[in-house]
C-alpha cells in the first residue's frame, strides 16, 4: 500500500511540475492544482497508514488515525482553493491588461480560440 | 524604574509632539521642552547616586531566554551624558523654536528631535549591549531623520543617506563585536563584561572583537577613514549640526570607547589601533578645517579633529589621560554647540555661510559676535577658557607618554602642529566673519537675531568661561564622577588649575597659539595650495565609487537571475529544491527503505492508483485541450477524496469533496474568459527537458513518501487523543485541534482565504473581459434559456442542502463536519442556484455584498479569542458545558462552536464572493446576449 501511495504522490508531482513549466497560464493553474494535491496527500500520509479508525473518539474504538495532519491537511485543502482562485483570476486580469495568456505577458501574434 | 522612563519619555514625547502640531507651530516646540524638562525630572531622584560611588542597575524582564532584559544603568558616565543630551536637548528645543522657517514643518523636528533625544539617552544608560546596540542604530535612524529633514533638497537627502549608510555599517560591524564579547563574558550585562576585561584581552578573538567594535565607534564618531559623512551632513537645519554633529550623535562613539575603556584598552592593539585613528583624525580634521569656506562646514571638520584629539587621549590609555578625554568631551560640547548656533545666527540673518561673502559682521551684530568670539577662544585653547583646561592636560598626556617611546618629540611635535592649526581656524571663524572688511554682496541686511534665540548661546558661552575660570568649583565634581565612571575605580589625582608653572604643557599651549597666528597671518598662499589640492584626496569619491560598484553588481547580478520569464523561474526553483534535495542524500549510508511493518495492498486500491496514475497523466496530454483537460482533472480530487475515506479521515474526505465542486465551477467559468486551447510552443528539447525535470522531481517526492511511510512513526498524536474530550469537549479530534487546540492557526487560515476573497474581488472589480461567441470548434455559444426542470429541482433541494450544512455543522464538534465543511457545502448549494437559473435571477434573490459577512466572520472569530482573553485565560481558550433541550435532549454547547461559525461565515463568504463576481462579470460580457437581454424564469 505505502508503495501506491508514494506512487501517487509521485505521478501527481511529476504531471504537477511538468504543467508548472508551461507558458500560458491556464495549464499553470491546472499544474499548480495538481501539485496542491500532491503535497496535501503527502501531509495527510505522514500520519501514516490507519484503515478504519477514524479519530472521533468512542468507547468502542481500538485505536485511533493520527489527528494532527488531517487538521493541517483540511485547513490546506481550503486555503489551496484561496490560492487557486487567487491565481486564476490574476490569469484574468493578466489577460485584460496584457490581451494574451502568456505567462510572461508577451504578446502573441495568433490567439487562439 | 524612573531611569527606564527617562528613556521613554522622550519616545512618547516624539508622537505627541507631531500630534499637537496640528493646533499651532509653537505647540511642539513647547511639548517637546515640556517633554524633556519631565525627563530631567525623572533623572534627578537618580543624580545622588553615582556622587556616593554608586551603580543603579534597574531591571525589566524582557526576553529573558536570549539573556536579555530591559536593563539600565547610571553610573558617573551615564550620569554627565544623561545631563549633557538632556540640557543641550533643551537649549536646542529653545533654539531651533526660532531657527525654523515659517514654512517649515515644527512637529515633525521635534518629533525627530525627541526621537533621537530618547535613543541617545538608551545609549548612555543601556547596562545590556544588546539594548544599548538597538538604541544605537535606532540614533542611526533617527538622525538619519534629522539630516534629511529638508526632504526636498538634493545635498540633504544625499547626506543623510550617506551618514546612515557609513554608521549602520559601523553598526553592523559593532553588533558581531557584542556578540563574540558577550559569548566570551559569558553575559551581555556591562557590570559582568567591566569586570571581566582581563579574561577578554587574553582571548585569542580579543583583536578581532577590538576591530569590530571600533569600526562601529569609529563610523559613529567620524574618525579617519570614514570621517566623510559629518561634513556632508551639515545638510541639516543648523540646530541639528549644534546637537547631532557636536554634542551627542558623533560623542555615542567616544562615549562607548569611554565604556569599554576598562575591558579593551591596555595592549598594543588599542594603543596603535586608537591613537593612529585618532591623530590621523586630529590632523587631518584641523587642516581641512582651516580651508573650508562655509561656516558650517570649517564647524564640521573641526567637530572631526576635536573628536580625534578625544580619541587619542583614549588611546593613550593611562588612567589621567581618560580623565583629561572626559574633560573635553564636556569642554568641546560647550563650546562647539555654542559655535554652531552662532554660525546658525549668522547664516540666518546673512542668507549665507560663505565666509569669502561674509565679512565685518560686528558693525551689524557685536553681541553676537562677542558670544562667538568667547566660544572661538574655547576652542583655540586661551587661557581663562574652558578649552584651555582640557588641550593642556592633552598636551601634558602626549607627553609623558612619548617619553616612555623612542620617537620621543614625534607625538608632542603633531599635537602642536594640530593646536595651532585649531588655533588658525578659530581664529579665522572671527576674523573673517566679523572683520576683515565690509560684507560682500549679501542677501539680507544683518542685524542681532531675537532675544531668546541668544539664551542658549549665552548659557553655553557662560559654561565656557566659569569652567574655564574656576574649574574647581564648577566642573569638578561631575568630571571626578564621570572620570570614575569610565575607569570603574577611583579618578586618579588631577589638578584643574589654570596655572601650573611653567612646564612642557604651557610651553607647548604657547607655541600652538603663536604657530596659529603665523599660519591665519600666512593663510592666503596656503588658501590657493588647499584649492589645488581640493578634490583630490576625497574620501568622498571613494565612498561613491564603491556605492556605485556595489548597485552595478546588484543589478547586473538581478539581471543575470531574473531574465523576466516565469519558466525560466519555476525552473530554476524546481531545480534548486531537487539539487539541495539530493546533495543532502550524498554521503548518507541509511536505506531508503525502513523497518516498519507494511500494510498489504487490495485489489480495489490497487485499481484506485492505477485510474489516478492514469488520469494524472491524460490531464498531462490533453492539456491542450483546456475544457477536457480539466474534466479530466475533476476527477482526481474525486479519488482523492476516496483516499481519505480509505485512511480514516472523513473530515478530510467531506472538505475535499466540496472543495473539489466549488474549485471545478470557478476554473470553468474563468476558462470562458481564456482561449480554449493551449498553442503549441515549445520545442522538443524543451519539452524532453522539462519531462526530464518533472520525473526527476517526482521520483523524488515518491522516494520520500516511501521513505518515510516506511518508516515508525512517533506521533504526538497522543497528547491531542487524551484531551480532546476532558480538554476540548469534543469527541471529533480534528475538528477540536482546528477550532481549540490549534484556534491562532484557524484564525490565521481564515483571515488568508478572507484576503484572497478581497484581493480577488478588488481585481476582479470593473474588469472587463470580452467572452467567446463561439467555442474552440466554432459553433455558436448556445444562449438557450437555462432547463426548467434543473432549475425547479435545484429551487427545491436548497432548503434541504441548508439543512444539511446546518447538521454538518452542529455534530461537528463531536462527528465528521464543521466550519469548514458546512461553510463550503452551503457555498456549492448557493452556488448550484447560480449554476441552475442563472446569475441574474439568483443575483436578485442574493446580495452580491458579501463583505458583511465576511468581517463578521472574522470578528466573531477574533471575539471569541479575546472574551477568553477578558476572563483572563490564554487567546482562545475555550469552554464548554452541557445542556438539556427539550425533545433534542442532552445537548453539549461549547464556546469552540462560536469560533466555528466565525470559520463558516468567513468560508460562505469568501467562497461566494470569488464564484458570484466571477458569473456577474460573465453577464456583463456579452450584453447583447439573450440571458442577461431579458431575466430569464420570472
Amino acid at each position: 500500500m505505502e508503495a501506491l501511495i508514494a506512487l501517487i504522490v509521485g505521478v501527481l508531482t511529476a504531471c504537477g511540475v511538468y504543467l508548472a513549466l508551461r507558458g500560458r497560464t491556464f495549464p499553470l493553474v491546472l499544474g499548480l492544482t495538481l501539485l496542491s494535491y500532491a503535497v496535501n496527500l503527502f501531509l495527510f500520509v505522514s500520519g501514516r497508514l490507519t484503515i478504519g479508525q477514524p479519530a472521533v473518539i468512542t468507547d468502542s474504538a481500538v485505536g485511533y488515525a493520527d489527528p494532527l495532519p488531517q487538521a493541517l491537511v483540511l485547513t490546506a485543502i481550503v486555503i489551496s482553493f484561496g490560492m487557486t482562485a487567487f491565481i486564476i483570476m490574476l490569469a484574468l486580469k493578466a489577460r485584460a491588461e496584457l490581451g494574451t495568456d502568456q505567462v510572461d505577458g508577451r504578446p502573441d501574434a495568433e490567439t487562439p480560440g | 524604574m524612573n531611569l527606564l522612563f527617562v528613556i521613554l519619555i522622550p519616545f512618547i514625547g516624539a508622537g505627541l509632539a507631531a500630534g499637537v502640531s496640528r493646533f499651532g507651530r509653537l505647540q511642539s516646540a513647547w511639548t517637546a521642552g515640556a517633554v524633556t524638562l519631565l525627563a530631567m525630572i525623572l533623572l534627578m531622584p537618580s543624580v545622588a547616586a553615582p556622587f556616593h560611588g554608586e551603580t543603579i542597575i534597574q531591571r525589566l524582564p524582557w526576553l529573558p531566554g536570549l539573556g536579555i532584559d530591559l536593563v539600565v544603568r547610571l553610573d558617573g558616565l551615564g550620569l554627565l551624558f544623561a545631563s549633557m543630551i538632556l540640557g543641550m536637548g533643551l537649549l536646542i528645543i529653545l533654539y531651533a523654536r526660532y531657527y525654523l522657517a515659517e514654512t517649515d514643518c515644527m512637529g515633525r523636528f521635534y518629533a525627530y528631535l525627541l526621537l533621537f533625544m530618547g535613543s541617545m539617552l538608551g545609549i548612555v544608560l543601556s547596562e545590556n549591549l544588546i539594548l544599548l546596540l538597538m538604541f544605537w542604530e535606532l540614533t542611526s535612524l533617527s538622525s538619519f531623520l534629522l539630516i534629511s529633514y529638508w526632504q526636498y533638497r538634493e545635498d540633504a537627502r544625499t547626506g543623510a543617506r550617506m551618514a546612515l549608510a557609513v554608521t549602520g555599517l559601523g553598526g553592523l560591524a559593532m553588533l558581531g563585536g557584542f556578540v563574540l564579547l558577550g559569548e566570551i563574558a559569558g553575559s551581555y550585562e556591562l557590570s559582568v563584561i567591566l569586570a571581566s576585561g582581563d579574561l577578554i584581552r587574553a582571548d585569542p578573538r580579543y583583536p578581532l572583537i577590538l576591530v569590530l567594535i571600533l569600526l562601529g565607534i569609529f563610523t559613529k564618531s567620524a574618525q579617519f577613514p570614514f570621517h566623510f559623512w559629518l561634513p556632508h551632513a551639515m545638510a541639516a537645519p543648523t540646530p541639528v549640526s549644534a546637537y547631532l554633529h557636536s554634542a551627542t550623535l558623533v560623542k555615542a562613539g567616544v562615549f562607548l570607547l569611554g565604556r569599554l575603556f576598562p575591558v579593551l584598552s591596555g595592549t598594543p592593539e588599542w594603543s596603535v589601533l586608537v591613537m593612529g585613528a585618532g591623530l590621523t583624525t586630529l590632523l587631518i580634521g584641523a587642516y581641512f578645517a582651516l580651508f573650508k569656506h562655509d561656516l558650517k562646514g570649517l564647524l564640521a571638520y573641526s567637530t572631526i579633529s576635536h573628536l580625534g584629539l578625544i580619541t587619542l587621549l583614549f588611546g593613550i590609555g593611562t588612567p589621567l589621560a581618560a580623565v583629561a578625554a572626559v574633560f573635553h568631551i564636556i569642554n568641546h560640547a560647550t563650546f562647539k554647540a555654542s559655535l554652531f548656533m552662532a554660525a546658525g545666527i549668522i547664516d540666518h540673518e546673512c542668507g549665507t555661510r560663505d565666509m569669502r561673502r561674509i565679512n565685518g559682521l560686528w558693525r551689524y551684530m557685536p553681541y553676537t559676535g562677542t558670544l562667538a568670539m568667547v566660544a572661538a577662544a574655547a576652542m583655540a585653547g586661551v587661557p581663562l577658557f574652558n578649552g584651555f583646561l582640557s588641550k593642556e592636560m592633552f598636551f601634558a598626556e602626549t607627553v609623558s607618554y612619548s617619553a616612555q617611546t623612542p620617537a620621543e618629540l614625534f607625538l608632542p611635535i603633531a599635537v602642536v602642529a594640530a593646536g595651532a592649526l585649531a588655533v588658525a581656524y578659530s581664529l579665522r571663524f572671527i576674523h573673517d566673519v566679523f572683520f576683515n572688511g565690509e560684507p560682500v554682496d549679501l542677501p539680507k541686511t544683518p542685524h542681532e537675531p531675537p532675544r531668546w534665540m541668544m539664551v542658549p548661546v549665552e548659557t553655553l558661552v557662560l559654561a565656557c568661561l566659569l569652567v574655564g575660570i574656576l574649574p574647581g568649583l564648577t566642573v569638578e565634581p561631575l568630571l571626578n564622577v564621570a572620570a570614575a565612571g569610565v575607569l570603574q575605580s577611583a579618578t586618579p589625582q588631577h589638578d584643574l588649575a589654570i596655572w601650573h608653572g611653567v612646564n612642557a604643557a604651557l610651553i607647548m599651549s604657547v607655541l600652538a597659539l603663536l604657530g596659529g597666528l603665523v599660519i591665519y597671518a600666512g593663510r592666503r598662499p596656503l588658501f590657493e595650495l588647499a584649492a589645488d589640492l581640493e578634490g583630490r584626496l576625497s574620501a568622498k569619491a571613494i565612498y561613491d565609487w564603491l556605492l556605485g560598484r556595489l548597485l552595478a553588481l546588484a543589478g547586473a547580478l538581478t539581471r543575470a537571475l531574473d531574465k523576466g520569464s516565469l519558466q525560466r523561474m519555476i525552473l530554476i526553483l524546481v531545480a534548486a529544491a531537487l539539487v539541495l534535495g539530493g546533495v543532502g542524500f550524498l554521503g548518507v549510508s541509511a536505506p531508503l527503505t525502513g523497518m516498519a511493518e507494511r500494510m498489504p495492498a487490495d485489489p480495489v486500491s490497487l485499481v484506485v492508483t492505477f485510474a489516478m496514475v492514469a488520469v494524472a497523466i491524460a490531464t498531462v496530454i490533453l492539456h491542450r485541450q483546456r475544457l477536457t483537460a480539466l474534466i479530466v482533472m475533476g476527477a482526481l480530487g474525486l479519488f482523492l477524496a476516496l483516499i481519505f475515506v480509505k485512511f480514516s479521515a472523513p473530515d478530510l474526505a467531506l472538505t475535499q469533496l466540496s472543495v473539489e465542486v466549488v474549485t471545478i465551477v470557478l476554473l470553468l467559468l474563468a476558462l470562458y474568459f481564456l482561449p480554449q486551447a493551449s498553442p503549441t510552443e515549445s520545442s522538443w528539447p524543451r519539452r524532453a527537458r522539462d519531462i526530464g525535470i518533472a520525473v526527476l522531481a517526482g521520483g523524488g517526492a515518491a522516494a520520500l513518501t516511501w521513505s518515510i511511510l516506511t518508516r515508525p512513526a512517533e506521533s504526538i498524536a497522543d497528547f491531542f487523543l487524551a484531551n480532546s474530550v476532558p480538554g476540548g469537549g469534543g469527541t471529533n479530534v480534528v475538528n477540536v485541534i482546528l477550532v481549540d487546540f490549534r484556534g491562532f492557526d484557524t484564525l490565521g487560515e481564515i483571515s488568508v482565504l478572507a484576503l484572497a476573497g478581497l484581493g480577488i474581488y478588488a481585481m476582479l472589480k470593473d474588469l472587463r473581459l470580452p467572452g467567446p461567441m463561439q467555442d474552440s470548434r466554432g459553433q455558436p455559444w448556445n444562449w438557450d434559456m437555462h432547463p426548467a426542470i434543473m432549475a425547479t429541482l435545484t429551487r427545491l433541494l436548497l432548503p434541504l442542502a441548508l439543512l444539511v450544512s446546518v447538521f454538518i455543522f452542529l455534530r461537528g464538534h463531536n462527528l465528521p463536519g464543521g466550519g469548514f465543511i458546512a461553510g463550503l457545502i452551503t457555498a456549492v448549494a448557493l452556488i448550484m442556484q447560480y449554476l441552475a437559473n442563472g446569475v441574474e435571477w439568483t443575483h436578485n434573490r442574493i446580495t452580491a455584498n458579501l463583505h458583511p459577512l465576511i468581517g463578521s466572520g472574522l470578528m466573531i472569530g477574533l471575539l471569541t479569542g479575546l472574551a477568553s482573553l477578558l476572563l483572563g485565560y490564554p487567546f482562545l481558550t475555550s469552554t464548554f458545558t452541557h445542556v438539556h433541550w427539550p425533545i433534542i435532549g442532552e445537548f453539549e454547547l461549547a464556546s469552540a462552536i462560536a469560533f466555528d461559525l466565525g470559520v463558516y461565515l468567513v468560508v460562505v463568504g469568501a467562497t461566494l464572493l470569488i464564484l458570484v463576481h466571477l458569473g456577474l462579470m460573465h453577464s456583463a460580457s456579452h450584453p447583447d446576449s439573450p440571458a442577461s437581454a431579458t431575466p430569464s424564469h420570472r
